[in-house]
């Protein structure tokens, strides 16, 4: 496809040839980082991929589109998008060998918006990220008592009843919004520093900077723990699951199979978004882990692996979870049937046992046709098991409303607890890393910080600096912000950033190029699946998906869920507007990001006019740590009288 | 009806032969009354104590029980203004090993509401005789009032009865196999169990440790990186001699040189911080 490839000059002076790859694969010369073992590299890409949104996100997405039937969109755009996308990042990092702000430069100057916009966005997603390991460890911290803080409502403050609020929800609710979150009825109102989450917001960042920073020296030897134990706890919850009453109820709602739901557009498109978000892409941390790989490490392979080890994580990761809800809502309904049958007990005073579940609704009939007032001003509640199994299912509500309740209602509650919540926070942390390596590796590149500071001491002040920033997310409206900041911020542009890195390399790196790099790192050409993928599908798919939010995102007025107690429908979270001043913020976290692309090419492009000097030497402004020898030798090519100057940095 | 007539009535009845006998079994406190129609037994004695006379009618004790004083009948009815409902659910509470509800329950009942009378009102003897109970179902729930010791016509107020129970709710409850929930007083809410406050937060303990877990792993940290480092720099040191000469020899060869060119030994910085 010679026509459509954009004349790319200077990029061979730019990138690494294959000698010069040969010689750093033999010699072990370079000062760049390596993985120990290949174990390390794909736990910690796992660990990366799998996060968060795999336990509760996807459930949730497969519940309500359909059960059984989502898989199929699912695993389809997993094939023609996930693994064509991820193996285009394995397969460019490997074979340039630098963070993504060093990999897009190199291919082309103009291109190194990308790497900005990946570094934006790994930036205000780490933010953030964290604040959720800070909810995460507070819950761990509290799980160490029996009964569970959130199993009861606390005593008012002259002890004759429950506090109003919590009467009103229930203990859940209360504890997550009150106890937890203090959280205030509106986005303006910052209701102050929540001096308890401080400490654990702090205590979070303390322990991912442990764990990040020598880099991959410390992060390869985490992620044995970090990205193992999930897997564990799901097992034992699974087997646990399986075990309690109604769980199989739950199993049976999230797969039954609505084929309806395939004709369905949004389907479609929610499926292609989680493909994407769950493969964490355009991060730049897949490029950055990538880049530490020998020359001829099988990404090929490995794409197609993790994309596997993903897919399969999440399905696994819905089953166990279901089995939890479908326990849950069964117990919430054997409670509403059970009250029912009371009360009319207590309004009829029949004995006891002549009333059961199997003859409620006959019994019920009856005394309807005989008292139908004394019916009708009972208020009995109605049971719906389908109602109890729908109810708030994902995202935050899951992990700390649904199941904590689910948990309290299993015996021998803090271990389920203690577990539930280390397995949250691994899933989380090991997710962070790859977050944290697409901030760091970039700001390397740039030059940021001084070359004679140890890594350890950038990546100390990075945390420091994202700690002091994340304070907005404890305060009381931190559980707002974070919302914001997880809709605009996390969204619109990593699709603009992966369609921009399809078609770079594709097109302004070349294909055949690209093609011929895959050859010499693996030994086969990539075959006709991903020529068409990567030139043609893949694209497609992306653009598809992005018009498709912008044009949401743009025509809805954006809202937000409050928690309110004065409001009518308490507890319903009352739905409420932004204030205008938020669109300044939304436009900072959803634009910067995405304009960071074309704004970084016309600034380039402006300085190249202004300053028609020797290109080459400027190109050492874009020295990454990593030995440019070849630039050296260039070097010493031109000036061969004055070998000292050779250090020419 | 159990009534206990006063015991010097009881031998005067006796002793004077008359109609009407008065027996008594001494160590059960059980008497026969004998009634002239079916009036009061309390208004029957205190005629016959004051030695009037009237039709015989022989009330025998479970009778009594049945034509449930009439007296009593206007105390303790359905919603009576001094009384308490109360409802029991034993096959809540107890499942299989449930009792059943039946007539000496009922009995210990009003045993134990005495008692809680009595504990309250430590002056006063309150006897099974005060407690009436009435309106009673299948669900197992019956009203019930007190009556006051010294006047068998005279109820107890409501709050008196209630300080009473809350007082003696736990023996009650005990009494029974039953608790707060299942053996309910309606009208007389449960107090709450005052809520148990460590001095330390659980979770603050927890915290404490993983965060002297970490403190003490960023010392680590950076003790090892430290040390590392001096190590490197020592070690460059005593290589440092040998690689000056190389490096000298090198550029005194000129264009011949041989191999990749290692920057590594460039940075004349580090030899010179001896």
């Amino acid at each position: 496809m010679r026509c459509l490839q954009v004349s790319n000059q200077g990029l061979e002076e730019r990138i690494p040839s294959y000698e010069e790859l040969e010689k750093l694969e033999n010699e072990e010369a370079g000062d760049r980082p390596k993985w120990d073992n290949k174990a390390q590299y794909m736990l910690t890409i796992v660990g990366f991929c799998v996060g968060l949104g795999n336990v509760w996100r996807f459930p949730y997405l497969c519940q309500s589109h359909g059960g059984g039937a989502f898989m199929i969109p699912f695993l389809i755009l997993l094939v023609l998008e996930g693994v064509p996308l991820l193996h285009l990042e394995f397969a460019i990092g490997q074979r340039l060998r630098k963070g993504s702000v060093g990999v897009w430069s190199a291919i082309h100057p103009y291109l190194t918006g990308i790497g900005i916009g990946s570094m934006c966005v790994s930036f205000l997603v780490s933010l953030y990220y964290n604040t959720i390991m800070a909810w995460v460890m507070w819950y761990f911290f509290n799980s160490f008592q029996d009964p569970l803080p959130w199993s009861q409502c606390p005593v008012n403050a002259n002890m004759t009843g429950l506090v109003s609020e919590c009467e009103r929800s229930s203990p859940v609710d209360y504890y997550w919004y009150r106890e937890t979150l203090n959280t205030t009825p509106d986005i303006g109102n910052t209701g102050g520093l929540q001096w308890w989450m401080v400490l654990c917001h702090v205590s979070a960042w303390a322990l991912l900077f442990i764990c990040i920073s020598r880099g991959i020296e410390t992060t390869g030897k985490a992620v044995y723990i970090t990205s193992t134990l999930p897997y564990v706890v799901l097992t034992i919850f699974l087997i646990r699951g399986l075990t309690l009453k109604g769980s199989l109820n739950g199993v049976k709602f999230l797969f039954t199979p609505d084929m309806n739901e395939l004709m369905n557009p949004t389907t479609w498109l929610d499926a292609g978004a989680q493909v994407f978000y769950s493969f964490s892409l355009a991060f730049g941390g897949l490029l950055s882990f990538s880049s530490y790989n020998s020359v001829h490490n099988n990404c090929e392979q490995d794409a197609v692996i993790i994309s596997i080890v993903n897919g399969a994580t999440a399905v696994y990761a819905a089953t166990v979870i279901y089995t939890i809800i479908g326990f849950r809502a069964t117990e919430k309904f054997d409670d509403c049937i059970t009250g029912n049958i009371l009360t009319l007990l207590n309004t009829f005073d029949l004995p006891e046992g002549n009333v059961t579940e199997n003859n409620y609704d006959h019994v019920l009939q009856s005394l309807n046709g005989t008292h139908p007032e004394v019916i009708q001003g009972l208020n009995l509640k109605t049971c719906d098991l389908n109602s109890f199994l729908s109810e708030g299912v994902e995202g935050t509500g899951l992990a700390f409303i649904v199941f904590t309740e689910a948990i309290t209602k299993m015996p021998v509650s803090p271990v389920w607890s203690v577990l539930f919540f280390i397995m949250l926070f691994c899933l989380g942390l090991s997710s962070m890393f790859g977050n944290i390596e697409g901030v760091l590796v970039p700001l390397q590149d740039l030059g940021v910080f001084p070359k004679s500071w140890p890594k350890e001491a950038i990546a100390g002040t990075t945390c420091v600096l994202c700690c002091f920033v994340g304070l907005i997310f404890v305060q009381g409206s931190g559980n707002y912000w974070l919302a914001l900041f997880d809709s605009y911020g996390g969204s619109i542009p990593l699709l603009i950033i992966a369609f921009c890195e399809m078609v770079g390399v594709v097109y302004l790196y070349g294909i055949d190029r690209f093609n011929d790099d895959i050859e010499f790192m693996i030994g086969h050409k990539p075959n006709l699946f991903w020529q068409i993928t990567w030139r043609f599908v893949s694209p497609t798919i992306m653009f598809v998906i992005f018009v498709f939010y912008f044009v949401t995102k743009v025509q809805e007025t954006p809202m937000y869920k409050a928690w309110n107690p004065e409001s009518d429908n308490f507890p319903t979270l009352e739905e409420k507007e932004y204030p205008t001043w938020i669109f300044a913020i939304i436009f900072i976290l959803a634009g910067i990001p995405g304009l960071s692309v074309p704004l970084t090419a016309v600034y380039k492009c402006l300085r190249n006019r202004c300053c028609k000097k020797d290109n080459e030497f400027k190109q050492d402004d874009l020295n990454t740590i990593t030995k440019q020898v070849h630039l050296t030798d260039e070097a010493t090519k031109n000036k061969p009288d004055i070998p000292e100057t050779a250090d020419g940095r | 009806m159990l009534y206990r007539p006063k015991a010097d009535t009881i031998r005067r009845r006796w002793q004077n032969n008359s109609h009407i006998c008065f027996f008594t079994k001494p160590e059960s406190n059980l008497c026969w009354v004998k009634c002239t129609k079916r009036i009061a037994c309390n208004k029957q004695l205190h005629d016959l104590q004051h030695g009037q006379e009237g039709m015989l009618v022989w009330v025998l004790f479970l009778l009594c029980q049945g034509v449930a004083p009439a007296l009593t009948q206007d105390l303790c009815q359905r919603d009576a203004p001094n009384g308490y409902k109360v409802r029991i659910s034993l096959k809540t509470a107890l499942g299989e090993d449930a009792y059943e509800w039946n007539q000496s329950e009922m009995f210990f009942f009003r045993a134990t509401m005495a008692f809680a009378m009595r504990r309250h009102f430590q002056m006063e003897t309150y006897n099974v005789d005060n407690i009436i109970l009435c309106v009673q179902t299948s669900r197992v729930s019956f009203w019930f009032v007190v009556t006051s010791p010294d006047n068998a016509t005279m109820l107890i107020p409501k709050a008196d009865v209630e300080k009473a129970v809350r007082m003696a709710r736990h023996r009650i409850n005990n009494a029974f196999l039953l608790s707060d929930r299942t053996l309910e007083f309606l009208g007389i809410h449960p107090t709450l169990a005052a809520p148990v406050n460590p001095d330390t937060p659980p979770w603050l303990i927890v915290f404490g440790v993983v965060i002297g877990a970490v403190c003490a792993g960023i010392i680590a940290l950076l003790v090892s990186s430290l040390l590392q480092k001096r190590r490197k720099e020592k070690g460059m040191t005593e290589d440092g001699q040998d690689e000056e000469d190389m490096q000298v020899k090198g550029v005194e060869n000129g264009i011949n040189l041989d191999g990749t060119y290692n920057r590594g030994f460039t940075d004349d910085d580090r030899f010179t911080k001896l």
